[in-house]
Order: C-alpha cells, then sequence, then structure tokens
C-alpha cells in the first residue's frame, strides 16, 4: 500500500491545535509511518510552491486549522480545497470562528483604530496617525502585507468543508481517533463532526438533581463546592449545550464549561441551544423576575452565548447599514 | 537607488516576511521582517466580563497559554482589589515553574538546541529535533519527551487542560492540590532538576567546549548593544512569576525599576506602516529608529535580558549556573544574542528548582487558595515574565466588572525592534557585492531563533512557531534569491 499524504496548515489561529496535534505523543511516529507530510510549516519542510504544483487532489488528507481573516489565509485555504482530498476543519477557530471570531462584533477600522491609534485603547505613541498598509513604499522599494477583512470567517464559509474536528484545542485522543478513522477509512458520511454527539453533562461526574436557578452568579463571585453539579449551584456552565468529547475537564477543577466543543449534531446555533437551555431552569414564571435575574447574572449575553461560536452562529457578525457601522446591542442581540 | 516593486502573489508563504534590498554595489541596503496579521484582542475583550479573560486571553497564544493566563489573572486581583492568601500565590508560580520548564525544554532542544547540537552548517534536513535525536541517541530524546510530558500531565492536574487552562479567578485559583497530587509534583520536580543540570551539561559538552561554537557566540554578527527588561524580586533576583521590572542600560547600570502598573511611564508603542506588529521602546530614552547603543531606547526582554537585569538566581543550583555563565563570557552585561540559549537553560534549571521549593512547600496544599473579591473592580494591570519576555495586561472596567478599555504589550512584541535589527545585521554581514552566502539562510536564522519568537502572541495572531521566508532582489527588482525555513 502507498502512503498516504498528509496536510496540516494553520490560518487565524493560535498554535494551540498544533501543540494537541504533538500532544498525542508516540503516535505522531505511527502518523508518519502511514503518511508523507506534504505540507506543515510548524514541523515540516514543505513551501507553498510545492503545494501550487501539486495536481489538484493530490493530497488525501488536510487538517486546518483557524479562521479566515486575511487575503493570505483566503489564498491557502482555497489553494489546500482545491489540492485535498479530504478538508478537515480541524478545532474551534476553523469551524465556529472561535475567541478571535468575537472581533466580529466590531469593524475593522475599530479594531485597528484601538490598536494604533494614539490615545485610544492602547498607549501607543503614533502623532502621524499611520495604520499597516496593504503597499508601503519605503526608501529602497515596496512592502505589502495581507489585506486584513473586516470579518472573519470560518473555513467552510469560505471554501466547502469535508468534516469537522471539534475543541478549542482538539483533544489529543479525539485526534486520534480522527486520524485512525482516516487511516482505516471508516469516515463518517461527509459534512459530520467527528466526534460523540453527547453533551459535556454526559460525562461529568458531578452530581445532578433538578435544576432551579433563582440567581446566576459570576465565577469570582461565588464558591462552588466540588460534588453538585456547576449550574445548579447558578454558575453559567456550558456543559448543558457543548458537546462531549473532553471527559468534563475543566469542571473537574471546579470551572465552568466554557464551551469550546461546539454545539450537537442537528443544532444551527450553539448560542440559541445554550440559550433556551438556561432558559428552562430559571425557576420563575414573572417576566420582570427573569428578565432580573438574567441582568444581573449575565451581563454580556454575546460573549457569554457565542464565546467559540459568533463567526458560524445566525448572527455571524454585528449590524452594519449603508456603511453606517452599528455596534450590537448585547442584550438585545442574546434576546433576539 | 531605484524603487522595487515586489509581486505579492509570490510572498504568499508563511506567516513572517523579510525583504532585503540590495543597493547598487549589490550590498545590503536594508532589510525589513513584516508581520503579516492582526486579531484585534483590545478591541473585542471590550464588552466582556473582566473574569473571562484568562480564557479568553488565552487563545492568544497557544504555546505559552499559561502566561497570558497567568497574567490576565494578575491582573484581575489588581482590578478587584484582592490580594490572593499564600497558598494561592504558591500555587499560581508552582503552576508557572512547571510551564516555563516545559516550554523551555521545548524551545532548547526542538527549535534553538539543532543549531549548536547538530551544528550551524549541518545541512538542513538534519537541524531539527530528529537531527538532534541522531546526535545524541534515542536516551535523550526519550528524556525530552518524558519531561515534556510530565510537564503538560500536572499542568492539566492543575489548570484543568494541557492547553487553555481554565483555574485563575480574582484572589486566587478555582482548585487546590491534594497530598497525593503534590507527592506527584514534587517527584516529578526532582526528574525535571536532573533533566536541567543534564542539558546545562550537554550545552558545555557540545557547545563551550567547541572554539568555533563560542567564536559565533561571541562574534559581532550577532550583538547588539541594547538597553535589558525582566522582572526581579525584592533582592533583585529573577523572578517569573511577580516582582518589580528592571531596567538596565547598556552598560549594565539600572534606568529604572518600576511597579508593572506603572508601565506606561516607562514604555512607548510606535507604529510603522509596513507592519502589523508595533514597536515598544523606553519612552524616557526615545526612539531614536532600528539603531542600538545608550540614546536608543531599543530594549530586549529575553532570557539572557532577564538574566542581565538581575543580581542573580534565587536557587542554589541556578545561581551557580548564572555566575559561571558570566564568568565565562567576561562578565554583566552580555549582548551576544546567541548567549540567550545559554540563559535559557539557567532558567530552566531555576524553574525546576523552584517547582520542587514550592511542591515541597507546608502551605500548598492548603483549602485557602481562594478568597472572593469584595472591593468595586476599576483598572488593574497583571504582569509576568513569559519566556519570550515582560507579559502585561491591563483592564479598565465598569463598576460591575465589564471591560471597557484593554492594552496588552506581549513577550516578542518587545523585541520586534531588536528582531529587525539582528536581521539586518546578519544579513549586512554575509551579503558583500551581490554575492549571496549560502550559510545566510542559517545565519539569519540562528539570530532569529536566539529570541524564540512568538509572533502568535506578538500580533495576537499567528502561530507559535514561525514560517519564515526571506527574498532578496537586486535594485532592478529582480529576485536575485529566495530562502524559505520554518523558524521557531
Amino acid at each position: 500500500m502507498s502512503k498516504g499524504k498528509l496536510a496540516i496548515y494553520w490560518a487565524a489561529s493560535c498554535g494551540g491545535c498544533e501543540i494537541a496535534v504533538l500532544a498525542i505523543d508516540e503516535k505522531i511516529l505511527k502518523v508518519g509511518e502511514l503518511f508523507d507530510i506534504v505540507f506543515w510549516p510548524c514541523a515540516a519542510d514543505g513551501k507553498v510552491r510545492d503545494v501550487e504544483k501539486l495536481p489538484d487532489g493530490g493530497i488525501d488528507v488536510c487538517l486546518f486549522n483557524g479562521g479566515i481573516r486575511t487575503s493570505e489565509q483566503e489564498y491557502m485555504a482555497q489553494l489546500l480545497r482545491r489540492k485535498s482530498k479530504v478538508l478537515v476543519s480541524f478545532g474551534s477557530c476553523a469551524s465556529e470562528g472561535c475567541i478571535p471570531g468575537l472581533s466580529n462584533v466590531n469593524t475593522k477600522r475599530q479594531i485597528f483604530d484601538a490598536v494604533y491609534k494614539q490615545g485610544e485603547m492602547t498607549y501607543c505613541e503614533n502623532p502621524q496617525d499611520l495604520r499597516p498598509q496593504p503597499h508601503t513604499t519605503v526608501p529602497e522599494g515596496t512592502l505589502y502585507l495581507p489585506v486584513f477583512y473586516d470579518t472573519l470567517r470560518t473555513l467552510d464559509q469560505t471554501v466547502e468543508v469535508d468534516y469537522y474536528l471539534p475543541g478549542c484545542p482538539p483533544e489529543a485522543e479525539n485526534i486520534w481517533a480522527a486520524l485512525t478513522a482516516i487511516i482505516e477509512n471508516k469516515l463518517p458520511p461527509k459534512g459530520s463532526v467527528i466526534g460523540r454527539n453527547t453533551t459535556v453533562c454526559d460525562e461529568c461526574p458531578r452530581k445532578r438533581s433538578e435544576k432551579k436557578i433563582k440567581k446566576f452568579y459570576r465565577t469570582w463571585q461565588i464558591q462552588p463546592d466540588e460534588e453538585t453539579c456547576l449550574l445548579e449551584q447558578g454558575l453559567v456552565c456550558c456543559g448543558i449545550a457543548t458537546r462531549a468529547g473532553c471527559k468534563a475537564l475543566c469542571p473537574q477543577v471546579n470551572s465552568p464549561c466554557i464551551g469550546c466543543h461546539g454545539a450537537n449534531d442537528g443544532v444551527a446555533d450553539f448560542g440559541a441551544r445554550l440559550m433556551s437551555a438556561l432558559a428552562s431552569v430559571i425557576d420563575s414564571n414573572d417576566p420582570d423576575e427573569i428578565d432580573r435575574i438574567i441582568k444581573e447574572g449575565i451581563p454580556d449575553p454575546v460573549g457569554t452565548f457565542y464565546r467559540f461560536s459568533l463567526a458560524r452562529s445566525l448572527l455571524r457578525r454585528s449590524k452594519r447599514t449603508n456603511g453606517v457601522e452599528v455596534e450590537v446591542h448585547r442584550p438585545a442581540a442574546a434576546a433576539r | 537607488m531605484k524603487r522595487i516593486s515586489i509581486d505579492p502573489i509570490t510572498r504568499l508563504e508563511g506567516h513572517g516576511k523579510i525583504d532585503i534590498f540590495l543597493d547598487e554595489q549589490g550590498d545590503v541596503a536594508n532589510a525589513y521582517l513584516q508581520i503579516p496579521e492582526l486579531r484585534g484582542f483590545e478591541k473585542f475583550c471590550v464588552g466582556r466580563p473582566a473574569e473571562d479573560m484568562p480564557n479568553l486571553t488565552a487563545r492568544i497564544c497557544g504555546v505559552c497559554p499559561e502566561a497570558h493566563h497567568m497574567a490576565a489573572t494578575k491582573a484581575l486581583d489588581a482590578l478587584w482589589h484582592v490580594d490572593p492568601p499564600p497558598t494561592a500565590k504558591k500555587l499560581r508560580e508552582l503552576f508557572y515553574s512547571i510551564f516555563y520548564a516545559t516550554d523551555h525544554t521545548t524551545h532548547f532542544y526542538a527549535l534553538g538546541g539543532p543549531d549548536f547540537v547538530v551544528g550551524p552548517t549541518a545541512p538542513p534536513a538534519e537541524r531539527n529535533i530528529l537531527g538532534v535525536v541522531k546526535k545524541v541517541g534515542m536516551e535523550i530524546a526519550g528524556k525530552v519527551l518524558k519531561m515534556r510530558h510530565d510537564g503538560h500531565h500536572l499542568i492539566q492536574m492543575m489548570g484543568g487542560r494541557r492547553v487553555h487552562p481554565n483555574w485563575g479567578l480574582p484572589g486566587g485559583v478555582s482548585k487546590g492540590i491534594n497530598e497525593e497530587q503534590r507527592r506527584e509534583i514534587e517527584e516529578l520536580g526532582r526528574h525535571a532538576v536532573e533533566f536541567a543540570k543534564f542539558s546545562l551539561k550537554l550545552f558545555e559538552d557540545v557547545v563551550l567546549k567547541n572554539s568555533d561554537y563560542v567564536k559565533i557566540i561571541t562574534g559581532g554578527d550577532y550583538t547588539h548593544r541594547t538597553y535589558n527588561m525582566g522582572m526581579v524580586d525584592s533582592q533583585n533576583r529573577t523572578n517569573f512569576y511577580d516582582g518589580m521590572i528592571r531596567v538596565t542600560d547598556p552598560d549594565g547600570k539600572e534606568l529604572v525599576k518600576y511597579h508593572a502598573k506603572d508601565y506606561r511611564q516607562h514604555v512607548a508603542e510606535r507604529v510603522e506602516p509596513w507592519s502589523y506588529l508595533k514597536f515598544p521602546y523606553l519612552k524616557n530614552v526615545g526612539w531614536k529608529g532600528l539603531v542600538d547603543g545608550n540614546d536608543s531606547g531599543v530594549y530586549k526582554a529575553t532570557p539572557l535580558s532577564r538574566c542581565n537585569v538581575a543580581d542573580g538566581m534565587a536557587t542554589p543550583l541556578a545561581q551557580a549556573e548564572f555566575k559561571r555563565m558570566y564568568e565565562t563570557l567576561g562578565g554583566k552585561p552580555i549582548h551576544h544574542t546567541l548567549a540567550t540559549h545559554w540563559a535559557r537553560l539557567v532558567e530552566l534549571l531555576y524553574a525546576a528548582e523552584r517547582w520542587v521549593e514550592l511542591a515541597a512547600d507546608p502551605e500548598i496544599t492548603g483549602k485557602e487558595y481562594r478568597v472572593i473579591p469584595t472591593a468595586v473592580p476599576d483598572e488593574g494591570v497583571g504582569c509576568v515574565e513569559a519566556p519570550r519576555g515582560t507579559l502585561t495586561h491591563h483592564y479598565t472596567t465598569d463598576d460591575r466588572g465589564i471591560l471597557t478599555k484593554v492594552n496588552l504589550i506581549v513577550g516578542t512584541t518587545n523585541n520586534n525592534a531588536p528582531i529587525c535589527m539582528s536581521v539586518k545585521k546578519a544579513a549586512q554581514g554575509l551579503i558583500k557585492k551581490g554575492k549571496v552566502s549560502e550559510g545566510l539562510l542559517n545565519m539569519v536564522e540562528m539570530a532569529f531563533r536566539a529570541y524564540d519568537p512568538c509572533f502568535g502572541c506578538a500580533t495576537h495572531s499567528l502561530p507559535g512557531q514561525m514560517p519564515l521566508e526571506v527574498t532578496i532582489r537586486d535594485p532592478q527588482g529582480e529576485v536575485v534569491r529566495r530562502l524559505a525555513q520554518h523558524v521557531g
């Protein structure tokens, strides 16, 4: 049997997915036995030009992590799609936008002003009010930068994707399970998320009883006990709406699940799913009381319900009308 | 000199770009390092609850999420005016020491070390971790893998996850450790001390006993006389988790020692239109461009810088190695960029010794690992030494603790200017009259690698290890040479 050809690429990501791949430890040698790694900028040689020269479909499997924010990343997504038989959207950034996707509440101009404008968010000295430019003329010539887009997109909003691997980053055991499925040609139907289709609650060792919430607490406000369900103690634990696969690691160190594995099959919008799950545990029928419980305990609905998934949500980004930038009114966005 | 246009399509590779421009004589006119992206955490974190920041900012960098997690957690202490109990501080520093030892191991063996262990002129295909294994044997490779595995195991045990922990809170941490866990941590810490000692011995045998290597380290192509920055404890010894920021001048004299919260009085950032990455500099010295010397506000914040600003190390074995390094290289301060590798190993030993000290501390299994804040939050600065430089998080909130302003100065960003300078100097030293030395690629790489640059952190955008492409063009804009390599 001839060896398969594997590519691993990163776009707008943090590098944690690469570390997660390396965390499969000695099994990485097995990957090396079964695949020729034709392109993996983090760990092996291989240039973009070499990928460009491959025939279309010349790569068997490409694991692509990171969202799409610049012209360079868009080009790489298109190139690797064309060259790969199977394109896997690897991790939360590629699949949902992840934390960087929260930048879709802002526009490019707002982000640039925050970072580079003197007297704004940061403390840079910029009396000439310079901004990074796609083209800059210097005495010796012209320098180019990739274009920074207004909106961060997921991989599947850019090109067609065959499979998804959830997690920020995916856990090593799940990465190995996915690679095994690829090696043994036991892949689920195209478009599937490779992973368990239950929730973090199903893996969580904490004791559960009836959930009735009169008040949501923020993590800094209470010391939860180490045995009881965190949601029952009033903490917004996202486990109830989050895909299993991590074995409830965060609740085991007494921290609520923050939702990094995304939604289960058939859920179009993670935030809506979590909102509806939380709505069902609020112990009140009085609209004013419900309003107060939510406003006090969940001051940032976008950041709570769409922490990892804003870019792929039904909302996708803050509204822009006729070129006028309108900031999301957060409570309203969550109520929608 | 003619202007040169560069076709962007040919330059889509990778996340860092160097353009080297030649003049009419074929000598290097200038070299630019460009960082091509930004993610904008400073903006989109506004509106979020501050207590989310340890988790949000961990996603700045998957290679050193622990550093952001910790700087953010300390910023929350300051924001809520809460002083964590001793057990909480010790648990955090223990966790951070484990992370440091793990991270420095990765750098030395997988990224920086191959240049020396395998050799700076070895074929590129062997200048990697596999080449190191081939040279030193499987037994050592096993030690390296075990060190990394142990570190990640303990990071998950304490912080919840191997990558992106979920643990820090204003006033402490979410969970402490029990006696059984403590014993395991201490035992693995003792292994880490042995591993660090072994690594220093390896460095001595392979590098210091080879006069050619020592010549390269102390050679002029890799030397810049800049200011240095690092965190020190009350006795001016290196500390990664807490202390004051000390800056020394190119002669080694203290310029200033300040509380992290006062960083704005001392550090400013400059914008260049050709890079998404800003250039920090010492405000009170001033920006004079990408030049070194006492009049230029350019500073370094690296393992070597931390040694340069410190009077010593707080643990006995690391202190002995610290002394030996300075005695061997001619006293303080050291400006040879490549000596950073040695300093990193001294720090590895310190981190491992501190790990054992803290694991053996009677308070470490205490039940008071957290206090609940009661004050109204307003503004807070949190600072730690990330492996790649001083890391500062600065938040302002409303009285509910919802963020209204976020400023971040991260490890590698501190070193943006010196890295650019090192690249230019290496290029100028190696390219003469249009002839590109065969050794250029790796020599440029070596200038880079010493800093262990993490542009993922730096731009809050990019992955931890950086593929690098160097394009060299003559005054007509024709490509003389294109070199590509993957730089750690």
